[in-house]
């Protein structure tokens, strides 16, 4: 049973027009084996907060902290959260050139188990993760997302995430982009994951579609860098009926 | 074919080309036109933007045996103005080997790996084919030629095919110390060899290579230049290829305080392939520059020419200068070329300059690319976000990216030395 906890986070970023603020104050804690949806308007600062705990060093933390474990996550690199057990999916997956899928995955495991897989076990649960997520098996030899659609690259996303078993998962905006098989495989990927290695998942959408796949515990609605609202999987069926007018008019409200 | 169609300026050009517009069909004012469209930036970091004009044009480049033709260099004219001439004064003078024809040379040379039907011997000047095929085009080259009295001559024989690489180890053994060059490669209709040139420790050494395959022949040159870092190395390596034969000339600069290679090659006849590839590694002081220049000067040929680069560390600088030149007989033509340079940190700057002229519509495909590009952070986040650690990520990258022209070289063993090297450079990087 682990742990993830977002204490009172805060976090802003240089742009050319100065310092600007994206996270207020943001409260969560996730345990193992529970599903957490974050919903919210664009600019909300959901995708920041998913940076922010992979430890992308855009972002700054000014007050607040995040602990797995009781551990102090902020202390940590992206490589060191990583081999913690916290995996972000990305919203756009990087290209890599020149570095193969084989080799990338080989590599990636080697370092969060801190041992080399066993070559022939190894070969064969890629092989099969790939074949349950329809990736085609050309893909091993390609380039770590060279060339990948939208969806391919959501699909390898989530490819990672059966195969590296992380504690926690944090899903940025993985619908974007996908249609409805895609969506449907992905899915029952991150399903998965959940089942056999008890993850807790942090979901992060615009939109409720993937929530008829995805069954969250809990649901964050997130409006101008804090958590305006929280409850069950109603609250998404009535962010599905109403959108999210309510609380923007409240956010201008409070200003 | 469904390819889809290749651009030069804006310019469709390849297999679904019908006519350039605007051009004739005798190419009237191609070059110039060319290369006005040419002078775009290729996009980058310390990168110098290249104007070529019709008097520019690589057809008017002199080239000769005479020294008096070639004056000292002022670092102005065109073929110097990126090169530390003050660093080069050692190879540019009129001067002999130090020690000439004692064994107190500075340079050694062991030749390894000839079998029946490869006949190595020295040749004199005027002694053919030595000169046949080299055709000095700056000073470094002029005083070179001039001051070998034996050149080196490896001849494989008509139709001998050679397995294993033919090998020259050029072992510098007193920096500063001057030695002239010259290896004469003769590859006899039909024949297939790989001669691996190999420079390593220390001297100034100016070195021509020629290279005439002949009809029906495959000759790759693979010439390694892993240098103490207080070595100074210019060189020519020119090459002519005849008739439906293979040539592939690979340069690997990873040592040496100031190198700069000139690869050259025509042809002698039609339905030819030839290749040039270069992977250079800039440290901190280092100054590595090639010039490729390809004279498609014969009907229906090929060429590809590919050089990458990474630099880490103040003062690391590279150069890469592309000459292509289409003549007007040159109908048929296809030809690419690129250059691309990942910069590893601060301060290093690499100048790159593909010049591309045609001079005649009636070719299969021609164009060019350059890039010059920071390493991406990024690359290094999304690596990193899955557990790999930052040194590790950053040979995995570097290593991806080198790897294109690592896999050219047909000798396993050297491939797997260049990837210990390349660790090691990266290593060096502090990183």
């Amino acid at each position: 049973m682990s742990t993830l906890e977002i204490k009172d986070l805060h976090v802003s970023i240089e742009t050319d027009q100065g310092t600007k603020h994206i996270l207020k104050g943001v409260s969560l804690t996730i345990s193992s084996g529970e599903i957490h949806a974050i919903m919210g308007p664009n600019g909300s600062g959901k995708s920041t907060l998913a940076s922010t705990i992979a430890g992308h060093p855009r972002y700054e933390v000014t007050k607040g902290e995040i602990l797995l474990d009781g551990e102090d996550v902020l202390e940590m690199g992206p490589d060191e959260r990583a081999q913690a057990g916290l995996f972000l999916a990305m919203q756009y997956p990087v290209e890599v050139p020149g570095v193969t899928m084989t080799n990338f995955l080989r590599t990636a495991k080697t370092a969060i188990d801190g041992e080399a897989p066993k070559l022939r076990t190894w070969t064969k649960e890629v092989k099969q993760a790939m074949e349950k997520l329809r990736i085609d098996a050309d893909f091993a030899n390609r380039n770590v997302n060279e060339g990948f659609s939208g969806g391919e690259k959501k699909r390898v996303e989530i490819l990672q995430l059966e195969l590296f078993k992380p504690k926690f998962a944090i899903l940025d905006e993985t619908d974007s982009g996908l249609d409805i098989d895609a969506l449907r495989v992905v899915s029952e990927g991150v399903n998965r994951a959940h089942e056999d290695n008890d993850m807790g998942t942090l979901l992060i959408t615009h939109y409720t579609r993937i929530l008829n796949y995805i069954k969250p515990s809990f649901v964050h609605v997130f409006v101008d860098g804090r958590v305006a609202e929280q409850g069950g999987p109603e609250l998404a069926d009535e962010l599905e009926a109403n959108g999210y007018d309510r609380f923007l008019a409240t956010a201008a409200a409070g200003v | 074919m469904t390819e889809t169609p290749e651009k030069i300026a804006g310019v469709e050009v390849g297999e679904r080309r019908i006519t350039i517009p605007g051009f004739t069909e005798e190419g009237e004012n191609l070059a110039a036109e060319t290369n006005i469209a040419a002078d775009h930036t290729h996009g980058g970091l310390g990168e110098s933007k290249e104007i070529t004009s019709g008097a520019g044009s690589r057809a008017n480049r002199h080239t000769g045996f005479n020294l008096a033709e070639f004056p000292d260099p002022t670092g102005r004219e065109e073929e110097w103005r990126f090169t530390p001439l003050k660093k080069l004064a050692g190879v540019l003078s009129d001067t002999p080997t130090e020690g000439a024809g004692t064994d107190r040379e500075p340079v050694d040379y062991q030749v390894s790996g000839t079998v029946e039907g490869v006949v190595v011997s020295t040749l004199r000047h005027g002694e053919s084919p030595r000169g046949d095929v080299l055709q000095p085009a700056d000073r470094a080259a002029v005083v070179g030629y001039k001051n070998v009295d034996e050149a080196l001559h490896i001849k494989v024989t008509q139709n001998t095919e050679v397995a294993e690489p033919i090998r020259v180890d050029i072992t510098g053994k007193a920096a500063g110390a001057r030695a002239n060059g010259h290896i004469v490669i003769e590859s006899e209709p039909n024949s297939k060899a790989v001669v691996v040139l190999e420079h390593r420790g220390s001297a100034d050494f100016n070195g021509n290579v020629e290279v005439k395959a002949a009809d029906g022949a495959s000759v790759s040159v693979i010439s390694l230049q892993r240098w103490e870092n207080d070595a100074v190395h210019v060189g020519q390596h020119d090459a002519e290829v005849g008739r439906d034969a293979t040539y592939k000339h690979v340069a690997v600069t990873l040592g040496g305080h100031t190198v700069r290679l000139n690869t050259n090659f025509r042809y002698a006849a039609e339905g030819a392939r030839a290749e040039m590839y270069g992977l250079y590694f800039a440290d901190a002081g280092q100054h590595i520059e090639h010039r490729t220049f390809v004279d498609h000067n014969t009907p229906r040929n090929s060429s590809d020419v590919l050089y990458k680069g990474a630099l880490q560390g103040e003062t690391a600088r590279s150069v890469w200068v592309g000459d292509v030149l289409i003549r007007k007989e040159a109908e048929g033509t296809d030809s690419y070329e690129k250059n691309q340079n990942l910069v590893l940190t601060d301060g290093a700057r690499a100048d790159s300059v593909p010049n591309l002229e045609i001079e005649t519509g009636l070719i299969e495909g021609a164009g060019h690319a350059s890039s010059t590009g920071r390493f991406d952070d990024n690359h290094l986040f999304y690596l990193m976000s899955r557990g790999i650690p930052e040194d590790i990520a950053r040979q995995l990258v570097v290593r991806g990216f080198m790897n294109e022209i690592v896999q050219k070289i047909e000798v396993p063993s050297i491939r797997e030395s260049l990837a210990d090297d390349l660790e090691r450079e990266l290593r060096i990087s502090g990183h």
